[in-house]
């Protein structure tokens, strides 16, 4: 598979990059370089195989429903959650006004 | 009186809890090595003198009060500027969070902080990780301190952690702090003739540490020798309740129990990274490894490791397809850069925000992830790496039947030079084709010095060990410590 | 049972609905971060720097969220998987911290179920089974305000990670009926089990509606997805609405799109939503911060014991066990709070009385939901506000059951009491209503009745037994309304042969 410039103009759009055309005219061929390189991996049979899920065989713990057992992963915490928020007004996070 | 900063992690440490100086006099010594040697290697993006001065004093406080030391009392670090740290700037290289200032402290960063370690600076690092040269910060390359024999051309310290292999290998720093994705750690290592461990996947926490790609992103220390390495992984792992894949496991005494005697070991060489064109310094540090652990005891046993080919390629699907949706979250609204053209609305202010802040590397992988997992190609792409990694993590247990640990080179060739590969971004990857297997598997992996090359720069052995157990890794690479005799040492130029 | 068919140009039409209800676990604590769930608080207020997404943070799944889900799986029969882990569904907005949503695609927690939903009220048979494709757990977005100044959005993240259960129903439904009455049977499950409050004007239970409209017997058409839609009323709305502007677009040449749509209640009908180009690559893959969630039996089985008795076992019970009739068992299980109510007033009035509960079940289902429903509704009241308590209203029961009192003086006490909340017994003592029982005082005023009104007798025996209620009336009148009257009718019967 290989991608042209409309593939990589909708890619970048999909990952809310801006790229100019020259930019994605210098991208395509690095990706398809790259995109054939990988595709090396078509040859290796995978039949019967599971993908990894968990690459040290564990499983989900699970934690007690309680607020703010650790203070580091507990609410309250406005001050921090908004101390380096471009536009943090009101106790909010600003953001260009959005039509829905 | 001995110059403070060419003392190790132990003797460092040995030496404020003697009494023969305080911390504070080493703090000084390396503040003053780190501001002496920034402007010419650029290894930090941060430098916080403050800080390690204020550890340094803590510790000699308690040393005064007839307290406890910790595991790192007295000892000034430098920390990879991927980790969280309360109130100074931590930036992943990237200026999308160039004016990041967490208010949190990444679990590592405190556990050694709480061992009484300080810090000497935030360490310069290929851009959130991505690279093998640290040449994609958005601060400048880091320039090693290694050169040539007779040449001036700036050499790559490696990467991403390369303010970290570049400061510990430069003396300017006793140990730091590195994270290892597809070989991070040890790659750089390798370059500047240092040593340096990624545990098990889930020995240390990663809360706190800016992800790259979660199921690879590893953290280790990185120090000049395997003694030093064992004191500060001790300091560094067990585990989180608040990272899912931290292991639930006590930490062991690793550094108690260092022992380079390998007899009724078995030590595994895989045939397939003996890879056609292999650089000949390389075959033949390999080949001295070998005869090492030989003599240290062990039995050496060929194996295969079928699958080895596929490694780099799956890496390059998973990684970046991890990498595409954890760096989502830099979007301009909460935190970093923002970058809001005139009218522009929501979506436009992330294209925008993201266009600019991020590297050109990084929006490589960004949409190399983005394609793998984009809808129609996921299954070919994405699921058939997992399936590969599968069988390639197969292939280590496999051996591991028969081995204890494995021996292979760490990176296929020694340090090269800044520019030389930038504009080739596969050659690039290939840098990590010995790291990334073992990246894939979770195993913990080291690379130590074995010597230097025809151009004089130093070659990295790596070892390879099962699943928690670092201390066969370690072990392995004691012996290989012991006999390789390797004190060469980056001649001073900055 | 005939179909509910929209009529159109060229003939009958089917619609097909299927709904994704997003329902909120009921927990103190988000489903990845140790921020509250509370709600109404000050914005940002219950953000952890997890919510926030902030680098480096990562998600510790909460026990009782899993907990919640099985046991609301095993509550609709559903198949629970033991093996079950998250993925992320990858997009940018404002709302989505992290730049992707945890939620369950490929492995939810809980497979295939269903549940029976009742057509008609009045009639039991009118039942059908409605298919539950799944269950899984997902994070809640964050809120965005428009209205507060005049070029920007506000992000407030209270509700960014607060656990959702999205339960998915099967394409089966077939009229606005059928889906509302298939949500308001979900949201009773959901409360019965503990697992969602069912506050949909709060938020913590809404519909996505998907329609499609076709001819009969015909393939499913092209659907649309109304979004948020939060009362069964709008539900059913958004039903009727969406099919008849589907056939009418249909009938008018035009196809239609798959997309987006909200409801506006105020015009009732749905619109397009803005649509996004890329809305539906969401790239969806295993979250590698996160491992498989693997269940073992005695955390299934626990999940299990711990659900209470269900609606239709309930309302089954109520019938047969009771011999309560349909309607007051469909009635008494439609809420939790009301069959729990109805259960203390019964052991209440059972054990006053000294009979089993089956023996003074309907006497309690009637007055409850004739007497003490009608009050209330008067007073505009639930039964959650009722001033009188399940206690209260058992003794009430007891005082009729036993004759203490009669119906009519009964209601009489109902009233005081709602008024007072003082208790039926001292109100029965202080308004001097109680019965006689006495049949000795009753014979005498029976006697004096009949002997003031030969006449009268003499028509009664020839004939004329309409009197008989005279006879009545009058002796309550010599009693001041106080006799027992099973007991005055008794002996007047006795005594006029």
């Amino acid at each position: 598979m290989s991608v042209d410039t409309a593939t990589v103009a909708r890619i970048a759009s999909l990952a809310r990059i801006k790229v100019t055309d020259e930019e994605i005219a210098a991208m395509v061929p690095e990706l398809n370089g790259i995109l054939a390189w990988v595709e090396q991996l078509g040859e290796v049979n995978v039949e019967g195989i599971a993908p990894m899920t968990a690459v040290i065989p564990n499983q989900q713990r699970l934690r007690d429903d309680v607020v703010g057992a650790d203070p580091l992963t507990g609410g309250g915490v406005r001050d921090k959650v908004l101390s380096n928020a471009p536009a943090g007004e009101h106790g909010f996070f600003g953001v260009p006004k959005v039509i829905e | 009186m001995t110059d403070l900063t060419d003392l190790g992690v132990a003797a460092i440490r040995a030496g404020v809890a003697n009494g023969d100086f305080s911390a504070t006099e080493v703090a000084g010594a390396f503040n003053t090595a780190v501001a002496d040697a920034q402007p010419a290697l650029n290894a930090f993006i941060t430098l916080t003198p403050d800080k390690a001065l204020e550890a340094a004093a803590a510790v000699d406080a308690d040393r005064a009060a007839g307290k406890a030391l910790g595991k790192m009392a007295g000892v000034p670090i430098g920390m990879k500027d991927l980790f969280a740290t309360t109130g100074t700037k931590t930036t992943a290289a990237s200026q999308i969070l160039g004016n990041f200032v967490p208010p949190y402290e990444s679990t590592v960063s405190q556990k050694l902080w709480d061992a009484g370690a300080g810090m000497l600076g935030k360490l310069n690092l290929d851009q959130f990780a991505m690279g093998s040269s640290n040449e994609t910060s958005a601060f400048g390359n880091v320039i090693s301190p290694w050169r040539r024999e007779g040449d001036t051309a700036q050499l790559a310290p490696g990467g991403s952690s390369g303010g970290s292999s570049a400061a510990v290998s430069a003396r300017i720093a006793p140990a730091a702090t590195g994270t290892d994705t597809g070989g991070s750690i040890r790659q750089p290592a390798a370059f500047t003739g240092i040593s340096g461990i990624k545990p098990t996947y889930g020995r240390c926490s990663r809360w706190g540490i800016v992800a790259f790609a979660s199921s690879l992103d590893q953290a280790g220390p990185m120090a000049r020798d395997v003694r030093d390495c064992a004191i500060m992984l001790e300091a560094m792992a067990g585990f989180d309740p608040k990272d899912s894949t931290s292991l639930d496991l006590p930490v062991p005494e690793w550094e108690a129990n260092l022992n380079a005697d390998l007899r009724g070991k078995k030590v595994g060489i895989p045939r397939e990274y003996r890879m056609d064109g292999m650089d000949a310094d390389v075959a033949r540090a390999w080949d001295e490894g070998i005869a090492w652990l030989k003599d240290a005891g062990a039995e050496i046993v060929d194996i295969n490791l079928a699958h080895t080919k596929y490694a780099l390629p799956a890496y390059y699907i998973i990684a970046p397809a991890e990498a595409s949706s954890n760096l989502a979250r830099y979007d301009g609204v909460r935190y970093g850069l923002r970058d809001l053209p005139q009218g522009a609305g929501l979506q436009d202010m992330y294209a925008a925000t993201r266009a600019a802040g991020f590297g050109a590397e990084v929006k490589r992988r960004i949409l190399m992830g983005t394609y793998v997992l984009s809808a129609g190609f996921y299954d070919a792409y994405y699921t058939q790496a997992q399936k590969v990694r599968t069988l390639i993590s197969r292939d280590f247990m496999d051996a591991f039947q028969t081995v204890d640990v494995i021996l292979a080179p760490t990176a296929p060739t020694a340090a090269f030079g800044l520019g030389e590969m930038v504009s080739d971004p596969l050659a690039m990857y290939l840098n990590d084709v010995f790291a990334v297997p073992a990246s894939l598997a979770g195993l913990p992996a080291m690379s130590v010095p074995a010597g230097l090359d025809r151009q004089g720069l130093p070659l990295g052995l790596q070892l390879i060990g099962r699943p928690f157990d670092e201390q066969g890794v370690l072990d392995a690479g004691l012996a290989i410590e012991a006999r390789a005799g390797f004190t060469a040492r980056p001649a001073k130029w900055w | 049972m005939t179909g509910y068919r929209i009529q159109g140009a060229t003939g009958e039409w089917e619609v097909v609905v299927g709904l994704e209800v997003h329902a909120q676990i009921s927990t103190q604590a988000k489903l990845f971060s140790g921020a509250a769930t509370a709600f109404g608080a000050e914005p940002n207020t219950q953000v952890s720097l997890v919510d926030a997404a902030m680098p480096g943070m990562l998600p510790v799944p909460n026990m009782e969220c899993i907990r919640q889900a099985v046991r609301t799986g095993i509550a609709i029969n559903a198949q629970i998987n033991k093996w079950s882990r998250f993925d992320r569904k990858n997009y940018f907005y404002a709302d989505l911290p992290q730049g992707y949503q945890i939620s369950q695609l490929y492995h939810p927690i809980v497979g295939e179920g269903s549940l029976e939903v009742q057509l008609d009220d009045k009639d039991p048979e009118s039942t059908k089974t409605i298919g539950i494709e799944r269950i899984h757990v997902e994070q809640d977005a964050g809120k965005l305000m428009h209205d507060q100044h005049p070029t920007m959005s506000y992000v407030d993240l209270n509700r960014s990670g607060v656990a959702l259960m999205e339960i998915v129903s099967r394409p089966d439904l077939r009229s606005p009926v059928e889906a509302g009455a298939y949500l308001a049977k979900l949201r009773t499950i959901l409360r019965y089990v503990g697992s969602c409050d069912g506050n949909m004007d709060q938020g913590s239970m809404r519909a996505d509606v998907n329609v499609s409209v076709r001819k009969p017997g015909e393939p499913f058409g092209t659907r649309t997805e109304t979004k948020n839609v939060n009362s069964v009323r709008f539900v059913m709305a958004v039903v009727e609405q969406e099919a008849k502007r589907q056939v009418a677009l249909i009938e008018d040449g035009g196809t239609i799109v798959q997309e987006t749509r909200l409801y506006d209640p105020d015009r009732n009908e749905t619109r397009s939503m803005r649509s996004k180009e890329d809305a539906h690559d969401y790239r969806y893959f295993p979250d590698p911060d996160l491992l498989p969630i693997v269940l073992d039996d005695a955390f299934v089985e626990e999940c299990r014991a711990s659900l209470p008795e269900l609606p239709d076992a309930k309302r089954h019970r109520y019938e047969t066990a009771l011999g309560l009739s349909p309607y007051n068992a469909g009635v008494l299980t439609a809420e939790v709070e009301t069959s729990r109510w109805f259960e203390a007033l019964l052991a209440q009035s059972a054990t006053q009385q000294g009979k089993p509960e089956g023996e003074v079940a309907k006497q309690a289902a009637n007055w409850l939901t004739s007497e003490l429903f009608g009050a209330l509704n008067k007073l505009g009241k639930g039964l959650l506000e009722s001033p009188v308590s399940p206690e209260a209203g058992g003794e009430l029961l007891a005082l009729i059951g036993k004759g203490t009192i009669s119906g009519s003086a009964a209601k009489q006490v109902l009233e005081i009491m709602l008024e007072t909340g003082n208790t039926p017994g001292a109100i029965v003592e202080r308004e001097g209503l109680t019965q006689t029982s006495d049949t000795g005082a009753i014979k005498a005023a029976v006697d004096a009745v009949l002997a003031a009104n030969a006449d009268k007798v003499e028509q009664y025996k020839g004939g004329k037994e309409a009197l008989f209620g005279f006879f009545v009336g009058q002796t309550m009148k010599a009693m001041q309304g106080k006799g027992n009257p099973g007991l005055v009718n008794e002996v007047l019967k006795a005594k006029l042969g």
